[in-house]
């Protein structure tokens, strides 16, 4: 199971962070900083794996952005590299070619797209399709502020 | 992927204009979130920001308080408040406001508040059980949005306790006609399960419904659940392995929709998953295993697209083909398709074959071979990731020929790693080779040495204890021993020579024992040296306290075997004027000792390091003295705890706090050896008593005493070494690889001169290297590679720990193919007998498996038997154990007690409600012509209750019979006399009394008379006797652990003693306790590694405790007891049982 998600950039400031077991505030943090400062101190040529405590990183930089997941000793980390892309793919789907400003400035919907994807740590919805249909079936939902939906079929919407 | 993330952030501050940029379109730059989040990229401090947001904050502070404040409002001010959070601020104020967000605001609000709900609480806030209620609602809602979100939360964040509430709905939703609600469903409860496993287990069979949807999405989830109740017990699930493979058959030939498609391979996700579940459920299961071999070979032919998901794919099939019930020609295929991954140029590949390697090496270290020269290339790899990952496969291929290297390379390692967490793995890696495989005693120190320095004082504190003890208790060959300590004495005054040293505090520690306990046999070095060089040390503004009192111990040893030197009285003297107590009182005991020779001699004696330490736990010796002071008037002593009930008693206020460090104190006036084991080792370890300084340098350092003694001078257990050797797969390559595998292993080992020209000298070097590395792992070593326990190699014996055994035993299931299908070319081995030996072993440990089991079998018999002995034949029923509350099991008793009646036919009933009772046989006591006396004893809870026969053999009626217990030291109730006015011809009667013990003995004989009148009307008299033992009157007293060590240390009297050990039985302790347990009614109280303790009561109210220790052997018992007699008492029959055993 995944245990936690995190993005940030560059320059080591945090853009997104999705915890999947409980932790303390105090502990989020310090992992945070810890891991930022390992993974940004990685070469680009190195491998995308780390282990870290008892836990498997696996990270992987889109432009700007740093991907970072932490796995348990008996996940597969290539099958995580891949949740990673598949993740980028939807925001890119979703925003239309995404760059990290898309993100900064519509983190929540980052956050919807991720909660349509990943629950609990595990992967829910693996057609990229279906997440798309159900992110936007939501979003229409809040642009056409219908309070009585819920009659419309799928095709309606793509 | 090209298209994605291309443009990156180079000027954040430069892009006001951000609506040409298509993301930030969607967000109006006028909007609070969007200037927050512009200001805070304008920045250019840390202390900037902070202003910033603490202004940010006291805002969104006033406006959710605000009444005026709209749901609309309130939206926008949660997800500012989450970017705040992101950003390391607290807005823990704000939680209860994204909770009310969730309540009450339309949809479109309401999913911006469970969206900060899921990011602010984690499933223990307390917080969160006011969103159960929303939850509830919204999952009965029609729209299908806010079901949605409901399950969401209800699958990322859900409190424990409240699941029953939601449960009913989520299971529902199991049949909703949308997918995408089956799903969410499905997930929810997948969560549930995580956290409260048994309260869904009522909806098993949905679960199978929920794998049997026709939405593939649905089923996939459902895996998830599977994949974890499998994992929890794998044989529930055995007849789910055909559908399994089934699924994943239709999955791996395409049958799934192009929408599950992954970069064109089917469903990736579902393969793993499925891999996973097989893997789980094949393990270990050779018929299992059968079905899916077909659907392995066809994965790992399919997966040849050369992409990343392909061999994420091929990954998991490698560890689930490993995992399975073997199958030569598949684990062939994986074998390769290891290679593919370790020779690839990917590094992410190379990396993941390395640890496949490292998995299976342990199953086939030919595999190893086959890729040394890959795996010398990463050994200087740049990326210390891959470095580390070549490390570990190396650390498990470690033998005694090619120790030398690895542990060079893993220490070099070490010198330029950083992180805290692989050094401690690492540290403690090289000191298990270093003291498994030291080719010579100068190597092993010289390790060491590097792991003291390195490990410093992160590693596990085991190390240098360890190394202690190996030194301490040497081997085999006593010359040998020296020579280490020699070796070692002589390399710590070198290193003690260099100045500015800076050693970290666990070295300096281990230098100081070793300078104090063997310097002695360094000849030629006079201990005023040394004594001078640990004074330096002993000066240094560096070193902590824990150090100095080592140092200050060592040097007082060294003061020991040699004549008073200047240096040890000026370091006496400098260190009795010193502020800090611990070193102060150290100074005084070296003086104390200084002034008296003989005593010094007689405490530290030289090289005993290992000898057990008689301690007067009850420091008799000081009678004297507190009877002096009890004579002229002094107070006499009371225990803390009773100190502190009646301090607690006397005042209204409760001091509690105080208590604690009431032993600390109390033990500093040595007297704490008197209350608690604990007691004891505070007084030795806070405040490093004079009385036992000895004592002291044994627990501070090294506790021999309490120690395992495992590896004792006998050996390792046979057991261990043989379930080591069992466990080496005789060959699980098959031939064709075994061939090249040797001459890989020739050409290694034949070096560079016939290796081709065409090598460079960089190559060669290589090639020397890997010969180094590699050297003794090939076919014909692997028997005692893969063990790791090279028995006639292996120098320093250690740790044998059960821990090992059972690891060895688990692997030894996993490797029962090899033994199996035994390898072809056995016979052509040499190690055939070897093998042989091995499958030997492999049979004894399998017997002393069931050995085991027939022992609890026997056990059982025993107890049955003693059932049956107990009862009363006239009854028939055999219920010894008759209500909850009596857990009495009477032992039985020596033979010589019970003497059957002459006429066997006849029997006596004892009353209904009494033969439902533990009880012993029906004795004769004594007869005449006229009349007959029985007796049986029953084992009541409070008290033993007597039931005397009367039986009449006369014709006539017997007229005023009146039985007398004229008694000392019992105590009878029910009255001692018991008077009948007639009995009938050839009738029974019966009369009970209830028997308790007023002084503990261990054995006592009830006399009593029965006086009578026959139709003569002259008086006659019929003497009897019943011997009674403290057996009868002993019951388990049923305490917890709390309370027994509370009610130890109220019980003034204890006795030390050794008893025999029942050596014989597999698990000695346990073995005896239970011996003891069901002679003498002792009720154990817990069982904790090689103690235990216990605890039983005499009637009516004696109790006993008894802290039970195997310690060499034997069974070290420390009984404490209110009554000095009752332990002598029972200390007897204990001794007694045993000797009988």
């Amino acid at each position: 199971m995944m245990q936690f998600m995190l993005l940030f950039s560059r320059q080591g400031k945090l853009r997104l962070q999705k915890w999947y077991v409980p932790l303390s505030d105090k502990e989020k943090k310090k992992i945070t900083r810890e891991l930022v400062q390992t993974v940004l101190a990685r070469k680009p040529k190195m491998c995308s794996f780390l282990e870290w405590r008892d836990l498997k990183i696996v990270y992987k930089r889109y432009a700007s952005l740093y991907f970072c997941c932490a796995i348990e000793d008996q996940d597969n980390e290539l099958i995580t590299l891949e949740i990673i892309h598949r993740y980028v793919e939807l925001l890119d789907k979703y925003f239309g070619s995404v760059c990290e400003l898309d993100i900064i400035f519509n983190f929540e919907k980052a956050y919807f797209i991720l909660d349509e994807f990943l629950l609990g740590g595990e992967a829910q919805e693996t057609s990229k399709k279906n997440v798309l249909k159900a992110i936007e079936q939501a979003d229409l939902l809040q642009e056409s502020q219908n309070e009585d939906w819920g009659g419309l079929s799928s095709d309606d919407i793509l | 992927m090209s298209d994605v993330v291309e443009k990156t952030l180079t000027a954040l501050p430069s892009l006001l204009s951000l609506d040409s940029q298509p993301g930030a379109g969607k967000l109006s730059i006028t909007s609070k979130l969007g200037s927050l989040i512009k200001n805070i990229t304008e920045l250019t401090s840390k202390h900037e920001e902070s202003k910033l947001i603490k202004k940010e904050l006291s805002t969104i502070k006033e406006q959710i308080s605000s009444p005026h404040t709209t749901l609309r409002q309130m939206k926008e001010i949660m997800v500012r408040m989450i970017y705040c959070e992101m950003l390391g601020y607290d807005t823990s104020f704000g939680y209860i406001h994204a909770i009310k967000l969730a309540q009450q605001g339309s949809l479109l609000e309401k999913r911006v508040g469970y969206l900060a709900v899921s990011l602010f609480l984690n499933e223990n806030h307390e917080l969160l059980l006011l969103l159960v209620n929303t939850v509830l609602k919204d999952l009965q809602s029609t729209n299908l949005v806010e079901v949605c979100m409901a399950l969401t939360i209800a699958s990322q964040i859900f409190p424990k306790d409240m699941i029953p509430a939601v449960l009913p709905l989520v299971e529902e939703k199991l049949q909703h006609s949308k997918e995408i609600i089956r799903r969410k469903a499905v997930l929810a409860l997948y969560k549930f399960y995580l956290i409260a496993p048994n309260q869904v287990q009522h909806i098993h069979d949905k679960f199978r419904k929920a794998l049997c949807d026709r939405d593939p999405g649905v089923m996939i989830s459902s895996l998830q659940i599977y994949q974890q109740m499998i994992k929890d017990c794998p044989d529930g699930y055995k007849d789910l392995t055909g559908s399994f493979v089934a699924i994943l058959k239709q999955v791996v030939g395409g049958k799934l929709p192009v929408d599950f498609n992954y970069h064109s391979v089917p469903a990736p996700w579902l393969q793993i998953q499925l891999l996973r579940i097989l893997a789980l459920l094949g393990k270990d299961d050779q018929s299992a295993s059968e079905l899916m071999y077909d659907v392995l070979d066809e994965s790992l032919r399919r997966a040849e697209i050369n992409h990343n998901i392909t061999y994420a794919i091929l990954f998991e099939c490698v560890k689930t083909v490993y995992t399975i019930h073997p199958k030569s020609d598949l684990l062939q295929k994986a074998a390769k398709c290891i290679g593919k991954f370790v020779l690839s140029h990917k590094i992410n590949l190379k990396y993941l074959g390395l640890k496949a390697l490292t998995y299976v090496v342990q199953q086939d270290p030919n595999l190893a071979l086959q890729h040394q020269m890959t795996i010398i290339q990463c050994l200087d790899h740049p990326d210390p990731i891959i470095k580390r990952e070549t490390l570990e496969l190396l650390y498990r291929i470690t033998n005694g020929q090619n120790v030398t290297v690895i542990v060079e390379k893993m220490l070099a390692f070490l010198w330029q790693s950083k992180d805290e967490y692989t050094t401690i793995d690492l540290v403690g890696k090289v000191a298990e080779l270093a003291e498994k495989y030291a080719p010579d005693n100068e190597w092993f120190v010289k390790t060491m040495n590097t792991v003291f320095s390195l490990g410093g004082d992160v590693m596990q504190p085991d190390i240098p204890n360890n190394f202690l003890r190996l030194l301490a208790e040497g081997f085999e060959n006593e010359i040998e021993d020296k020579q280490l300590r020699l070796f070692a004495v002589e390399s710590y005054l070198s290193l003690l020579d260099k100045e500015n040293c800076n050693f970290p505090q666990r070295f300096l520690q281990v230098i100081s024992w070793v300078l104090g306990e063997y310097s002695y046999l360094k000849t030629d070095t006079h201990p005023e040296i040394v004594a001078e060089r640990l004074q330096k040390l002993l000066d240094q503004s560096t070193i902590s306290q824990e150090t100095k009192s080592w140092i200050m111990a060592a040097i007082t040893k060294l003061a020991s075997d040699s004549v008073c030197s200047s240096t040890v009285t000026e370091i006496a003297e400098k260190h009795s004027v010193c502020l800090d107590t611990v070193q102060r009182q150290h100074a005084f005991e070296m003086k104390a000792l200084l002034d008296d020779r003989e005593l010094m001699k007689q405490i530290l004696p030289k090289d005993a390091s290992c000898e057990d330490i008689e301690v007067d736990i009850s420091l008799s010796f000081l009678d004297e003295f507190v009877a002096n002071a009890l004579d002229r008037g002094a107070a006499p002593y009371k225990p803390p705890h009773q100190r502190q009930q009646e301090l607690s008693q006397a005042k209204a206020l409760n001091f509690e706090p105080y208590g604690l460090s009431l032993p600390i104190s109390a033990s500093s006036y040595s007297i704490a050896g008197r209350q608690s084991p604990t007691g004891l080792s505070l007084s030795s370890g806070l405040s490093g008593n004079s009385a036992e300084m000895t004592q002291k340098k044994g627990s501070n350092s090294l506790k021999l005493e309490g120690v395992k003694k495992v590896w004792g001078k006998e050996g390792y257990l046979p057991q261990s070494e043989t379930a080591q050797e069992v466990n080496h797969p005789s060959a699980s390559c098959p031939d064709v690889e075994a061939t090249t595998m040797e001459k890989l292993v020739e050409n290694a080992s034949v070096q560079s001169d016939l290796l081709p020209v065409a090598l460079n000298v960089k190559d060669q070097e290589k090639q020397q290297l890997a010969s180094s590395l590699f050297v003794g792992i090939g076919s014909h070593d692997t028997l005692s590679l893969m063990g790791k326990s090279e028995n006639n190699a292996q120098r320093f014996r250690k740790r044998s720990k059960l821990k090992e055994y059972s690891k060895e035993t688990e692997r030894l299931s996993r490797d029962e193919f090899s033994l199996q299908s035994p390898p072809q070319n056995l016979l052509d081995n040499a190690n055939f007998s070897e093998s042989s030996e091995n499958l030997n072993g492999l049979g004894t440990l399998f017997t002393s498996k069931f050995s085991k089991k027939a022992d609890s079998t026997t056990l059982d018999c025993d107890k049955m038997s003693k059932q049956e002995m107990l009862t009363v034949p006239t009854k028939g029923s055999s219920l010894l154990f008759t209500s909850d509350d009596m857990v009495v099991v009477k032992p039985s008793h020596s033979p010589a007690e019970i003497s059957f009646l002459p006429s066997s036919n006849q029997y006596f009933s004892l009353p209904a409600e009494l033969s439902q009772q533990a009880h012993s046989e029906v004795v004769q006591l004594a007869y005449n012509d006229f009349l007959s006396l029985s007796a049986c004893k029953i084992y009541q809870k409070d008290c033993l209750l007597l039931v005397v026969f009367i039986t009449s053999y006369s014709s006539t009626p017997i007229t005023h019979i009146e039985l007398c217990f004229p008694q000392s030291k019992l105590k009878v109730f029910n009255s001692a006399a018991h008077h009948f006015h007639s009995l009938e011809a050839k009738s029974t009667v019966n009369c009970q009394s209830c028997l308790l013990m007023e002084e503990p003995c261990a054995q006592l004989d009830l006399v009593g008379n029965l006086t009578y009148h026959l139709e003569s009307e002259e008086i006659s008299e019929l003497e009897f006797s019943l011997t009674l033992t403290l057996l009868d009157f002993v019951r388990p007293l049923i305490i917890s652990t709390d309370d027994y060590g509370k009610l130890w240390l109220s019980f003034a009297n204890d006795v030390k003693q050794n008893l025999n050990l029942l050596s014989n039985a597999k698990d000695p302790l346990t073995a005896t306790l239970n011996v003891l347990k069901d002679n003498l009614c002792l009720h154990i109280v817990d069982i904790i590694g090689k103690e235990s303790i216990i605890a039983c009561q005499l009637l009516p109210s004696i109790p006993c405790l008894m802290h039970c220790r195997v310690h060499s052997g034997m069974l070290a018992v420390w009984l404490r007891s209110p009554s000095p007699d009752f332990i002598d008492c029972l200390l007897y029959h204990c001794q007694r049982i045993l000797q009988e055993k």
